[in-house]
């Protein structure tokens, strides 16, 4: 992606009651693009939002649009008027879902006679056209946020912030209205910032991933690259990277890594792809998609780590189950309802899990705790 | 038994023959309080915006000052006021000490602190967040208050009404700073506590059900202004 960089934040330093809450030295949101921010509760990723919006005045540092700085609080206003934000509570005016969508259109003085075809638009768009005339009273939760974010969209701002938008709902109208807004933001090309606590909404909807804590971005990159190659422990562990394991870098040669786990693990050897030092610390991940369960292992394939094992635990999640399992190590592994009855996987029963060599990633870093 | 039907029957007379005093005394009542209420509406909102929107040293404070207001007694607002206005006063030069500007002054002190206070609790009931998703829809800092009034209208008429409600019933401060003076202060309520005190019953009747039908009218239209906008 090599588009234009549509909103720049530098410096952004945003401090409440004497404590740092905020420290982003640099970020570029590109045009067109969805980024998320994912990081627990109190990591800044609401602040950040409400600062790139222009909702909240930084204590430090600037915003740029399209290569300019507002200065002037008229400049300012501006700009906050091109972009806008859904929060996790629909915060729906006491009125008809019609009055709410067309809220922002009123504020911006345009007539009655152009709001309503744009209103009614964004209504059948987001699964309102009937609603138009209910009071925002009278809503399922489904409904209000979507609502809300019809408001949003009939605006179409430049930027979009998305602030846990589906934090509040029950699965199934989670589910539907996550479908739909993909659907949007890839019709309308909507710069999006989200923020989630769900790696599977960041994975859905998302580019560009980035994971906050304390308030700084600790990783940021594409989708793809922070899931499967978090940079430490922390964005690991957030990303669904479920296994992590203490190791020492065995041998290396020829672009295959081996790796010895912990005494814990009964000195078992993982192998791994890439270039690393003899003797070093590594943490090895492996995210339980990336892992395979069979009942036998099949001495004919291309798949380099096989370790044999017990199930311990399985948890439904979704569509899946997750299969924990006990291989000398931990392991968790994702498997479909019908894998499940297949295999008759339940607490106890012997399996070997595999896991292709390009599926492990290493986190090697300096300092790294060796307790971990 | 006998005098509350005396009185009753005189009430209806004096109001089917649309006395030209009690006429005088019932308009000058609704017109004394409601200049006052208007008058509050204009401060105590202004007031409750300013502290609900604005964080700053001493709020808790200023709060708690404004409810405080709220229970202020009509006599010691009206002994103040008329201290203040008497002739050696501080404001004494403006010379509307018992005249109807005077009633009006002492009745806004009295509503004003009414319609704060209950105004703010209505501001501050609002969800936390609507003030920034409002603004993230693009509003001015004017568009900002009015939506968020419009959003709270329900309890704020209601601030209205009891601020109303508290003015054109009170007696002590209108007495002491109006003087009761036929044809130029004298209202409802003064005329009341006067007629009483003269042991005319019949016209203390007919003037206390004259209070109560324009308390009655006056709040049957804001609670109408309240309920209309309620949607099944």
């Amino acid at each position: 992606m090599s588009r234009e960089v549509l909103l720049q934040a530098r410096n952004l330093l945003v401090r409440r009651g004497g404590l740092q809450v905020l420290e982003v030295p640099a970020l570029d949101l590109r045009a067109g693009e969805v980024l998320a921010l994912m990081g627990p509760n109190g990591a800044g990723k609401t602040t950040l939002m409400l600062t790139l919006a222009g909702l909240l005045p930084p204590t430090g540092g600037e915003l740029i649009f399209r290569q300019t700085s507002p200065r002037s609080r008229e400049q300012q206003d501006a700009l906050r008027r091109r972009m806008t934000m859904v929060f996790q509570d629909p915060l729906l005016l006491d009125a008809t879902v019609a009055q709410n969508i067309a809220t922002g259109l009123q504020l911006r003085g345009v007539r009655a006679a152009e709001r309503q075809p744009q209103v009614e638009h964004w209504a059948r768009r987001l699964g309102l056209g009937g609603l138009l005339d209910r009071s925002a009273h009278h809503l399922s939760g489904g409904e209000a946020q979507r609502t809300a974010l019809a408001r949003a969209f009939v605006l179409q701002p430049e930027v979009l912030f998305l602030d846990e938008p589906f934090s509040a709902l029950d699965a199934r109208s989670r589910e539907g209205l996550i479908e739909d807004l993909g659907h949007i933001l890839a019709d309308t090309g909507t710069t999006t910032v989200l923020s989630t606590h769900d790696q599977s909404e960041a994975a859905q909807l998302a580019h560009r991933l980035a994971v906050m804590k304390e308030g700084r971005i600790v990783q940021l990159g594409g989708l793809r690259e922070v899931m499967n190659h978090p940079e430490d422990p922390f964005v690991a562990a957030f990303v669904g990277m479920e296994t992590l394991l203490k190791g020492q870098v065995v041998t290396c040669g020829e672009g295959l890594i081996s790796v010895r786990l912990g005494k814990g693990a009964m000195d078992r050897e993982v192998l791994a792809m890439g270039e690393a030092q003899p003797g070093q610390t590594v943490l090895v991940g492996v995210r339980p998609e990336h892992v395979a369960l069979s009942l036998q292992t099949d001495n004919a394939t291309s798949v380099r780590n096989a370790f044999p094992g017990a199930v311990t635990k399985v948890i439904p999640q979704g569509p899946f189950f997750k299969v924990e399992l006990d291989c000398g190590f931990f392991l968790s592994a994702y498997v479909t309802g019908q894998s499940l009855s297949e295999l008759g996987l339940q607490p106890g029963r012997r399996v070997v899990a595999s896991f292709k060599a390009t599926s492990v990633h290493l986190i090697r870093r300096e300092g790294l705790d060796p307790q971990l | 038994m006998d005098l509350i039907w005396e009185g009753l029957r005189k009430a209806l007379e004096l109001l089917l023959r649309l006395d030209p005093e009690v006429l005088g005394i019932t308009l000058l009542s609704l017109k004394v309080s409601g200049l006052a209420t208007l008058l509050s509406v204009v401060l105590g909102l202004g007031l409750a915006v300013t502290v609900a929107l604005n964080d700053f040293p001493g709020k808790r404070l200023v709060i708690a000052l404004m409810n405080t207001g709220m229970g202020l007694p009509p006599v010691v607002v009206g002994l103040f006021v008329t201290v203040l206005l008497w002739r050696n006063g501080p404001f004494g030069f403006l010379g509307i000490l018992y005249t109807p500007a005077a009633i009006i002054l002492a009745q806004s002190i009295i509503a004003t602190p009414i319609i704060a206070g209950l105004g703010l609790a209505a501001l501050q009931h609002l969800p936390p967040g609507l003030r920034l998703q409002i603004l993230a829809l693009g509003a001015t800092r004017t568009q900002l208050v009015w939506l968020l009034l419009k959003e709270a209208r329900l309890p704020l008429l209601a601030a209205i009404m009891a601020g109303f409600g508290g003015v054109i019933s009170e007696v002590g401060a209108s007495i002491m700073v109006g003087g009761n003076l036929k044809g130029s202060t004298r209202v409802l309520t003064t005329a009341t506590v006067m007629e009483t005190s003269r042991g005319n019953f019949d016209v203390a009747f007919a003037l206390s059900f004259l209070l109560l039908v324009l308390a009655f009218s006056v709040n049957a239209l804001l609670t109408h202004l309240q309920q209309r906008s309620r949607r099944p």
